[in-house]
C-alpha cells in the first residue's frame, strides 16, 4: 500500500475520539458490574455514555506543555516575592489572616478534590467523564500544593498556619469545609459531581475562589494573586465540566431530574453554608474592601445564577428554594459570623478586631437595612469594653448544627433578633439545627449525618484532649488543653489582632524598611 | 510610596510548616516536594462513612494488606509534585513532538519495510488498549491508597499513561489510519494472541487492594512489558531490520519506562523492608502476577519474535527477578 495516497484526514473532535472514547473497550472477563461497582445505587440511569460531549479537547501532550508553561511563570514570581519580602507590601498586617483562613480551610480541600475526582474518573465507565475528572484530579493537585507552596513563604513570617493540616482535622470551625467535603466524596459518584463539580464549581466558584484572589490583588499580595489567576485557566475547564455533567444526567433520563434536583437544592445550601466564612472575609478581614458580601451575592449568584438557571428550565430543574432564605439573611451574614469569631478568638488560629470608624462607615453603607441598627451598636459596646482592658473571649461552648456544623447563630429568616432553631428525633436522640434546610438535609438520610464528627461534642465527650490528659485533676483547663489538641499557641495564633505578634512584628519589619538602621 | 523592601534582612520564625519540621527537623527549609506531599492528605476526624464503602474510611489504610507504621516512609525518588511532574513531561513531550516531525517531515513512514510495518500495527496498536486500562488502574490506586507518599505518583502515573495511549494512537495515524486503529481493537476483543492479555487486564480492574494493584499493573504487568515491546523489540529487533523511525516514535516510551521504574522500585523496596509480613505478601503478589503477565505476553511477544520468543521473554523475566531482588524482594 503506498501511504502517502487516501489517508483520511481527521478532524478536530474526530482526532480527540480516537484519542480518548476509541481507547475503551467493553470488557468480556469479567462483568461491568464488578468493574463499575458503584454506577448504579444512587438511581441515576444512564443509557449511552457515548452521548457524552466533551467539554473540552485537550490530549495530554498539550496538557504538559501548557501546564508547565503555566507553572514556570508562577514559581518565578513566587521566588521572586518571597526573595523581596514581598509580604511586607500588603495592606497591613490584618490582610494576612485571609491567608490563614484560605490555608487551614479552603486549600486542604483542594487535597479532596484530587482524590474525589480520582475516584469518580475510576468510576464513571464512560471514557469521556473519566478522561474529563482525572485530568481535573491532576489539577487539584496542583492547586493544593501551588497554595500550599505560595503560602510557606508567610507561614515563615506569621503565626496561625504553621500546623495548618491539623487544624483542618481538628478546629471546631474548620469542620464545616472539611465536613463539607467529606460530606461531597462519600456520596456516590454522580452525587460527588453535581455537588463539587456543578454546585461548588460552576455556581459558586466565583464567591469562593474569586473574592480570596481579588482581595489579595486589592491588598498588595501578590504572591496569593499569582496562583489565583494561574488556576483560572483551569477553573475555565472545571466550570464547564460541571455544566457538562448536569446536561448529561438530565438528558439521560427523566427519572433522573428530581434526584438531580434534590442534589441541586442540597449542594447550594451547603455551599452556601461554607460561603459564610468568605462572607466575613470579604466584609471584615481585607483591610481593603473589593465588594461586600452582599453584592458579591447579588452579581454573582442572583444575576448570574438566575440566568443558569433559567437556562436549565428546560430540563425542569428550578432554582433552588434556599436561594429565598439566602436573600433574607445577606444583610445579616457576614455580621453575625464576624461577632461570632470576636467572641472566639481564643480558639481560633487567625486575630480577629473591630471595625474602626471608617470601616464602620463603609459597613453601614453597604447594609443601610441592618447595619447601623443591629451589628453597630454591639460593635461599639466590644470596642468600649475593650478599650477599658475587658477584651471578652466567649470561653463555653456553643450549640452545632448537625448538618452544617456552624454554631447556632443565625436569626430567623425576617427576624434579626430571635435566632434560628430546628431540631429533629431520630432513634431516641434530639438533633439540632440552623435552618429548615439543615434540618431537611438530615432528614433526607439520617444514617449519614447522625456519624456528623461534632467539634463541640467531641470535646465535651473528652476527645480533644491531648493524649494522656487527665481533666480529673485539679484545676484542669479544658480550653488550655483543647488548644493543645488543636496545636494552636495560646497568644501568639490566637486572641485579638491588637496584641498580636503577627502586628507587632510586620510594623517592626516594615520600619525598617523606611529607616536607616 | 513603594518602599524598597529587598533590603530588608528579617529572621523568619520558623523554617517550615510544623508536620515537616516534625518529620525532618525544624532547623532547615523544606524542599517544594516535602511541603508539597507530607501530610496533605487528611487522617482524622472524619465525618460520614463512602456510602460507595462503609466499611471504610475516606482513606483508610486497610484497604491494602500491607502494613506500615508511616506511610509517609514512601518517597518518591523523582522527587515530583505537580509542577516537577509537568515540567518534566513537557520536555518528554518537546522530544517526542520533535521526533513525529523527524518522521512525519522525511516521510520515514513510507520508507520502512513493509514486514516492519506490519509488525509495528500488529503489536502496538493494541497496546493503546493496555495503557487505556493502566490509566484507569492509577487512577484507582490513587483514590483507594493511603497516605499521599503512596497516592500521588498514581495520578502522574494515570495520566503518563493516557498520554502514551494517545502516542500509541499517533503511530497508528501515522504508519495507518483510522482503519488500523479499528482493526487493532478487534484483534484486542477476538484474537487469540491477545485474549491472555485482555484477561490479564479486565482481571486487574476489579483488584480492591490498591497495593496488590499497583504490583499487578505498574510492576508485573509494566515490568515485563515496557522491556519487551519498547527496549528489545522495537529497539533492537525491529531497529536492526530498518525500523528505526519506529523506535523515534516510541522514545517517550522507552525514557519513560527508565524513569518511572525508579520509583516502582523504590516503592516495592519500602513496603518489602517494612516487615517480614509485607515482604512475604509482596513476593506472594509478585510472583503471582509476574507468572501471569508472562503468560498473557507470550503470545503477543510472537508477533514479532515468532520462534524466539520464549527465549527472549525468558530473558526479560530473568531481569525483572534481578530487579526485584535488589529492591528486596526474592522471587
Ligand atoms: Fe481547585
Ligand atoms: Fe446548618
Amino acid at each position: 500500500m503506498d501511504m502517502q495516497v487516501a489517508k483520511k484526514k481527521l478532524g478536530l473532535k474526530e482526532r480527540y475520539a480516537v484519542m480518548t472514547r476509541g481507547l475503551d473497550w467493553t470488557p468480556s472477563y469479567q462483568k461491568m458490574e464488578d468493574i463499575y461497582p458503584y454506577i448504579a445505587y444512587e438511581g441515576i440511569k444512564i443509557h449511552d455514555w457515548d452521548k457524552w460531549e466533551d467539554p473540552f479537547r485537550l490530549t495530554m501532550d498539550a496538557y504538559w506543555k501548557y501546564q508547565a508553561e503555566k507553572e514556570r511563570k508562577l514559581y518565578a514570581i513566587i521566588d521572586a516575592f518571597n526573595q523581596n519580602n514581598g509580604h511586607l507590601n500588603v495592606t497591613d498586617a490584618r490582610y494576612i489572616n485571609t491567608i490563614k483562613l484560605f490555608i487551614s480551610g479552603i486549600s486542604p480541600l483542594e487535597y479532596v478534590a484530587h482524590r474525589g475526582f480520582a475516584h469518580a474518573g475510576r468510576a464513571f465507565p464512560g471514557p469521556g467523564p473519566r478522561v474529563a475528572c482525572l485530568m481535573q484530579s491532576l489539577d487539584e493537585i496542583r492547586h493544593a500544593q501551588t497554595q500550599v507552596h505560595s503560602i510557606s513563604n508567610y507561614n515563615k513570617y506569621y503565626n496561625g498556619m504553621h500546623d495548618f493540616h491539623q487544624a483542618h482535622d481538628r478546629v471546631w470551625f474548620l469542620s464545616v469545609p472539611k465536613s463539607f467535603f467529606d460530606d461531597a466524596i462519600t456520596a456516590g459518584p454522580f452525587e460527588f459531581m453535581v455537588s463539587i463539580g456543578f454546585s461548588f464549581e460552576y455556581v459558586l466558584t466565583n464567591l469562593l475562589f474569586v473574592p480570596f484572589v481579588s482581595g489579595a490583588a486589592y491588598n498588595g499580595d501578590m504572591g496569593t494573586m499569582t496562583f489565583g489567576f494561574s488556576a483560572q485557566s483551569d477553573e475555565a475547564r472545571h466550570m464547564t465540566l460541571g455544566l457538562e455533567v448536569i446536561k448529561f444526567i438530565l438528558e439521560q433520563d427523566p427519572a433522573n431530574v428530581p434526584i438531580v434536583q434534590r442534589w441541586i437544592d442540597k449542594w447550594t445550601w451547603r455551599g452556601y453554608r461554607v460561603l459564610t466564612l468568605v462572607a466575613m472575609m470579604m466584609d471584615y478581614m481585607l483591610p481593603k474592601r473589593t465588594m461586600s458580601w452582599k453584592e458579591a451575592w447579588e452579581v454573582y449568584f442572583e444575576e448570574n445564577g438566575g440566568a443558569l438557571f433559567k437556562d436549565l428550565a428546560r430540563y425542569g430543574i428550578k432554582m433552588p428554594k434556599c436561594a429565598e432564605q439566602i436573600a433574607l439573611e445577606k444583610d445579616h451574614l457576614s455580621h453575625q459570623a464576624w461577632s461570632t469569631f470576636y467572641n472566639y478568638a481564643a480558639a481560633a488560629n487567625f486575630h480577629t478586631w473591630m471595625p474602626d470608624e471608617d470601616e464602620m462607615a463603609w459597613l453601614a453603607a453597604k447594609y443601610p437595612a441592618s447595619f447601623d441598627k443591629h451589628y453597630r451598636p454591639r460593635y461599639e459596646f466590644w470596642r468600649e469594653q475593650a478599650a477599658k482592658g475587658n477584651r471578652f473571649y466567649n470561653k463555653t461552648l456553643p450549640m452545632l448544627c448537625q448538618t452544617c456544623q456552624i454554631p447556632m447563630i443565625f436569626t430567623e429568616p425576617g427576624d434579626a433578633t430571635k435566632i434560628c432553631y430546628r431540631e429533629v428525633d431520630y432513634k431516641g436522640d434530639k438533633y439540632h439545627f440552623c435552618s429548615d434546610h439543615c434540618k431537611e438535609i438530615f432528614e433526607h438520610e439520617p444514617e449519614k449525618y447522625v456519624q456528623a464528627w461534632l467539634p463541640v461534642h467531641q470535646i465535651y465527650q473528652g476527645n480533644c484532649f491531648p493524649e494522656g490528659t487527665d481533666p480529673t485533676v485539679e484545676g484542669f483547663d479544658p480550653l488550655a488543653a483543647v488548644l493543645e489538641y488543636y496545636k494552636l499557641e495560646h497568644g501568639r495564633d490566637n486572641l485579638d489582632f491588637d496584641v498580636s505578634e503577627d502586628k507587632k512584628n510586620f510594623a517592626e519589619w516594615r520600619g525598617q524598611a523606611t529607616k536607616n538602621i | 510610596m513603594q518602599i524598597d523592601l529587598r533590603t530588608v534582612t528579617i529572621k523568619p520564625l520558623r523554617q517550615t510548616f510544623d508536620n515537616i519540621a516534625r518529620r525532618i527537623g525544624a532547623d532547615k527549609p523544606a524542599s517544594r516536594y516535602q511541603e508539597g506531599t507530607l501530610d496533605m492528605q487528611q487522617t482524622a476526624n472524619f465525618h460520614y462513612r463512602p456510602t460507595w464503602d462503609p466499611e471504610h474510611d475516606i482513606y483508610d489504610a486497610s484497604r491494602t494488606a500491607i502494613k506500615m507504621a508511616d506511610w509517609y516512609a514512601f518517597k518518591d525518588p523523582r522527587q515530583f509534585y505537580y509542577g516537577a511532574y509537568t515540567l518534566a513531561r513537557a520536555k518528554q513531550q518537546d522530544t517526542a513532538e520533535a521526533n513525529f516531525d523527524f518522521v512525519e517531515n522525511r516521510g520515514l513512514a513510507a520508507t520502512l519495510p513493509e514486514s516492519v510495518r506490519k509488525t509495528v500495527l500488529e503489536l502496538l496498536l493494541p497496546l493503546r488498549h493496555v495503557a487505556w486500562g493502566s490509566n484507569m488502574n492509577n487512577a484507582s490506586v490513587c483514590a483507594y491508597s493511603y497516605g499521599t507518599g503512596f497516592s500521588q505518583p498514581h495520578i502522574y502515573q494515570a495520566m503518563d499513561q493516557l498520554g502514551i495511549a494517545q502516542y500509541l494512537t499517533r503511530v497508528g495515524l501515522l504508519l495507518g489510519d483510522v482503519e488500523s486503529l479499528d482493526e487493532a481493537k478487534r484483534a484486542w476483543m477476538d484474537d487469540d494472541a491477545w485474549q491472555g492479555l485482555r484477561r490479564y487486564v479486565e482481571d486487574s480492574f476489579v483488584i480492591k487492594d490498591p497495593v496488590e494493584l499497583f504490583v499487578a499493573q505498574n510492576v508485573a504487568l509494566d515490568g515485563l512489558l515496557y522491556p519487551l515491546v519498547y527496549e528489545t523489540i522495537i529497539d533492537d529487533v525491529l531497529s536492526s531490520q530498518g525500523g528505526t523511525p519506529v523506535a523515534m516514535l516510541t522514545q517517550f516510551m522507552t525514557d519513560w519506562f527508565t524513569e518511572t521504574r525508579k520509583w516502582v522500585d523504590a516503592t516495592v523496596k519500602i513496603a518489602a523492608a517494612e516487615s517480614p509480613e509485607n515482604k512475604e505478601v509482596m513476593a506472594r503478589w509478585l510472583s503471582q502476577w509476574r507468572d501471569r503477565s508472562a503468560a498473557a505476553l507470550l503470545p503477543v511477544a510472537r508477533i514479532a519474535l515468532g520462534d524466539r520468543s520464549d527465549e527472549v521473554l525468558g530473558e526479560v523475566v530473568q531481569q525483572f527477578n534481578a530487579r526485584m531482588a535488589k529492591a528486596g524482594v526474592a522471587l
